[in-house]
């Protein structure tokens, strides 16, 4: 009802209006962005800036930036903020990223992904 | 960024960027930053609640109520604050007007910073640097390849939103909808049009 599919022509993405997350983990980085900012963790300029500098930066690695990696983007500004504010260093990311890696390859396909302590690596 | 390539005969695989989505969560979460309940209430507002519904209601009001479409103008943030929508995520919002005079286009240069309360989340192709740097430069090309060609007498203005200011785009209304409702007005309302690359849809158009 609302909208008309737009024709794809000179590299812009066409959409008709398609869903607004592709995968769930993308609706997951967004809504953490919005949850800190409304705990005052950053301001929204704040945000945007430091959202267009990993844009940016993206580019000049030689990302097309077709719209397609935008939440990668976003993902990699949470990050960026999230260490810059001193709420977790560059190790502790690193941490949980390897502990929820353990606990996927030691959960049976098609059951719940819990994270467990002994998923951490003895510190 | 690749995904981890283990092979797992029994187990799970997370991609990369699960992993590095489900540490930051888990570590907010411990840390009382986050509350993973409150995440799904964004998530599902954005999904189901927010979209260009909202502004379409907008614009049929200011199509119908030329008080209302005076607050528009000068002060979008309180006019829109009257009809008690999403509260808006940036500080201020400002309503352009289209005329036969002027064809307004909003873009966001830097990152997509984006009427949100008014649209719901912005479209793949408008977070992409082709929209972003030729909707600058090449206004009316743009506009042409979403099939919209304008008068060369009318003026095309493109406003870059900023994380401080956003614009929602008031589109001309159109012909033969003299005696509609305000609730028949919101239906030829696009999210293209509150875009500015496109326009709202014709009697003609909706009726197919």
């Amino acid at each position: 009802m609302m909208g008309r599919p737009t024709i794809p022509i000179s590299g812009i993405p066409s959409d008709a209006e398609g869903p607004v997350f592709c995968e769930p983990w993308e609706a997951q980085a967004f809504a953490m962005a919005l949850a800190l900012h409304k705990r005052g963790l950053f301001t929204w300029p704040e945000w945007a800036t430091t959202l267009a500098g990993e844009i940016k930066r993206a580019q000049a690695a030689g990302d097309p930036d077709t719209g397609a990696t935008y939440y990668w983007h976003w993902l990699n500004a949470l990050e960026r903020l999230v260490t810059e504010k001193g709420i977790a260093d560059a190790g502790l990311l690193t941490r949980y990223h390897d502990a929820w890696d353990h606990a996927a390859d030691r959960t049976k396909h098609g059951d719940p992904i819990e994270l467990r302590p002994e998923d951490f690596r003895p510190a | 960024m690749a995904d981890h390539d283990h092979s797992h005969e029994h187990g799970s695989e997370l991609s990369e960027t699960q992993l590095r989505v489900r540490a930051l969560e888990t570590i907010l979460t411990e840390k009382g930053y986050i509350d993973p309940a409150a995440l799904d209430a964004i998530v599902e507002t954005y999904e189901t609640k927010v979209g260009p519904r909202n502004g379409a209601r907008v614009v049929a009001k200011a199509w119908t109520d030329p008080a209302f479409k005076q607050a528009l103008l000068k002060d979008a943030t309180a006019a829109v604050g009257t009809l008690g929508h999403v509260s808006p995520v940036g500080d201020h919002l400002v309503a352009v007007e289209n005329t036969p005079q002027r064809h307004n286009m909003i873009v966001c240069t830097l990152c997509s910073c984006y009427p949100w309360e008014m649209l719901g989340l912005p479209p793949v192709w408008y977070k992409s640097a082709p929209y972003r740097s030729r909707a600058v430069k090449d206004p009316r090309g743009v506009l042409a390849d979403f099939g919209v060609a304008l008068p060369k007498e009318t003026e095309i203005r493109v406003w870059d939103s900023t994380a401080e200011t956003r614009f929602l785009v008031l589109p001309m209304r159109p012909a033969g909808t003299e005696e509609w409702s305000e609730e028949r007005l919101a239906d030829l309302v696009t999210r293209d049009s509150m875009i500015g690359t496109g326009l709202a849809l014709t009697p003609a158009e909706i009726a197919k």
